[in-house]
């Protein structure tokens, strides 16, 4: 399957709020955490190999 | 220490009186080395054995013994001691901090002789086999410690040290099963390359007499209140003895680890103040994850731990060990008595490289997760554990040692015709089943392996047997109980093959599935039985 990349958010503004409201009162330890449960919730949804190769190359190009 | 074990004493082997000529040598009678060359002298090879100690394998060391084993065991007349003595089991239990997070079964189906697991200390085994060895013809040296190796074209020169003195024995062929540490290998300058793992582990052997409240299960914790940040195994052993494996972290000073004063107040911590028990057997441990480039050099062989290394999580260096074992007795037999090529032998490399590979993925993948190394490595593994109580989804990726499966010789050149779709494929060690030899329970795989065998789902043929290449036994077994057929009475022996009525199966001298047949075919068999033999028709008509 290939990476959608396209912008697929009706609302992108409220992403970003849910994901900071998220993380709200946790330190850093616990906010890696919670991260990395949530990358994990999702890696499992999309259940692609291919696709969450092609997500995590685009992630460290980025940076 | 130990109290529920005194090593057996060998007598030293006299030296011989003159330089010897021998035709197959093996290095080290460690698990391996015996089972090694337990297999050949059944096959009717005649094998000397060399190790510099006089005794069994001191502490518990490889406990855990793997369904596939326990039919190579099986096999060679030992697997009915290993049921007798060993714990069996096969349920994993793993716990995060202080409730369950996983559970696994290893063996979820019925109809096989033999369980997932079996635990065992290392010295019954060993013990056994060399009893074994000694009434197969097998010529053991204890006490002969081999001082020097010159490889040869036609075999390797040995300077062999013995406690009456020095002698050179001169060996055609030389099975290298002298441990991780391998003499052989590092004289021979055989790089032994891969990876190192930065931690230490504490295995605590104890005794605890009367119910210690664990059921005979593997269980497994990440981060408990009595070991706070790391790991600890449990397992149960014969004569009332439990191996936990304690994690300990790279800073660990391992002389000071092991030190009673040391280790009672960890497993106090972990069974309670109010249960008595008494340390067995002490040892920390490093571990590391490579393996030769090769493990045929010529007419030296490596097997077992001097040919790869892998982490104790998952039972995949004893269990691989027992495996090249059964791979390449056969192989040798074969080629020493002219039945087949000696390429026949390379087929060890193909066949065990790639299984050793899987190995080494799988326990260093297991290495990963139970101790991750850096900050993000962590929070995804302690990520996975918290998911884990909650949600079946992240369960299967709780990875606290995946434990040893048959390898699957898939792609090998030896392997013929998958003649129909599904089931026991060519490559794969044959599935067992129940059956009924004369009205009285039998199991299928008692009936294949040693030889070349023919398995047949149908009644017995007469006219088939004495159509078979030379060597290859015809087995017969229908669903209805004909004379001179084993009955699946289950029908679980076609089903695990998924068999056509009428198809044939011919199995290795390993008990591996070589190629499958509709019907079975006289011409298509021997091409077959060949191509299992790397050419020997064609070598042998030369």
């Amino acid at each position: 399957m290939t990476l959608d990349t396209r912008p697929r958010l009706a609302d992108p503004d409220a992403l970003f709020a849910l994901l900071v409201e998220a993380h709200r009162g946790l330190d850093a330890e616990a906010s890696r955490r919670l991260d990395a449960r949530l990358v994990l919730v999702l890696a499992n949804h999309i259940g692609d190999m291919d696709t969450l190769r092609q997500a995590i190359a685009l992630a460290r190009e980025a940076g | 220490m130990p109290a529920t074990y005194a090593n057996p004493r060998y007598a030293p082997a006299p030296i011989p009186a003159a330089e010897e000529r021998r035709q197959v040598v093996v290095g080290g009678a460690g698990l391996v080395g015996l089972t090694l060359a337990l297999d050949l002298a059944q096959q009717g090879v005649q094998v000397v054995v060399l190790d510099d100690d006089d005794t069994v394998s001191f502490g518990s060391r490889a406990i855990c013994f793997a369904k596939r084993t326990l039919e190579i065991y099986g096999r060679l007349g030992l697997g009915a001691r290993f049921l007798e003595k060993g714990i069996t089991w096969k349920t994993g239990r793993v716990f995060h901090r202080d409730r369950e997070a996983y559970a696994f079964d290893l063996l979820p189906e019925e109809g096989h002789e033999y369980p997932a697991f079996v635990n065992l200390q290392q010295y019954y085994a060993e013990e056994w086999l060399v009893e074994a060895c000694r009434a197969a013809g097998v010529e053991l040296r204890w006490k002969h410690r081999i001082g020097a190796v010159t490889p040869r074209a036609d075999g390797a020169t040995l300077a062999v040290e013995a406690p009456d003195g020095s002698y050179v024995l001169h060996a055609d062929w030389l099975l290298a099963c002298d441990g991780a540490r391998s003499f052989i290998r590092d004289s021979m300058g055989l790089p032994f390359t891969g990876q190192v793992f930065r931690d230490r582990f504490l295995i605590a052997d104890v005794v605890i007499k009367g119910d210690v409240g664990f059921p005979t299960e593997r269980w497994f914790w990440f981060d408990p209140p009595f070991h706070p940040g790391q790991s600890v195994l449990l397992h149960k052993q014969p004569d009332d003895v439990w191996r936990i494996d304690f994690q300990l972290g790279w800073d660990a000073d391992p002389e000071e680890e092991k030190r009673p004063e040391r280790v009672i107040p960890r497993v106090r911590a972990m069974l309670g103040e109010q249960v008595p028990f008494e340390l067995e057997w002490v040892s920390v441990y490093t571990f590391r994850c490579r393996r030769l480039e090769r493990f045929r050099h010529g007419r030296v062989i490596f097997a077992g731990d001097a040919a790869h290394q892998v982490s104790p999580f998952g039972a995949r260096g004893g269990n691989a060990g027992v495996q090249d074992a059964d791979n390449f007795a056969w192989k040798l037999a074969f080629v020493l008595q002219g039945r087949a090529p000696e390429a026949l032998l390379d087929s060890y490399d193909a066949e065990r490289i790639p299984a050793t590979d899987e190995n080494i993925l799988n326990s260093t993948r297991s290495t990963e997760f139970i101790t991750p190394k850096g900050e993000a490595a962590r929070a995804y593994r302690d990520a996975v554990l918290e998911l884990a109580a909650r949600h079946a989804f992240a369960r299967p990726v709780v990875n606290s040692g995946r434990l040893s499966r048959p390898s699957t010789y898939t792609g090998s050149v030896l392997n013929g015709p998958e003649g129909w779709a599904g089931g026991a494929l060519p490559g794969t060690p044959a599935p067992d089943a129940p059956v009924l030899r004369e009205g009285a329970p039998d199991w299928l795989l008692r009936h294949l392996g040693g030889a070349f065998s023919l398995l047949v789902f149908g009644p017995p043929e007469p006219s088939l047997p004495g159509a078979l290449p030379r060597g290859v036994r015809a087995v017969f077994v229908d669903d209805a109980g004909t004379p001179g057929a084993l009955w699946d009475h289950a029908g679980l022996a076609r089903a695990r093959f998924a068999a056509p009525a009428g198809g044939a199966v011919l199995i290795r001298p390993d008990q591996h599935v070589a190629a499958r047949f509709a019907t079975p075919d006289p011409a298509a068999i021997a091409a077959a039985h060949d191509r299992a033999l790397a050419g020997a028709s064609m070598e042998i008509a030369r």
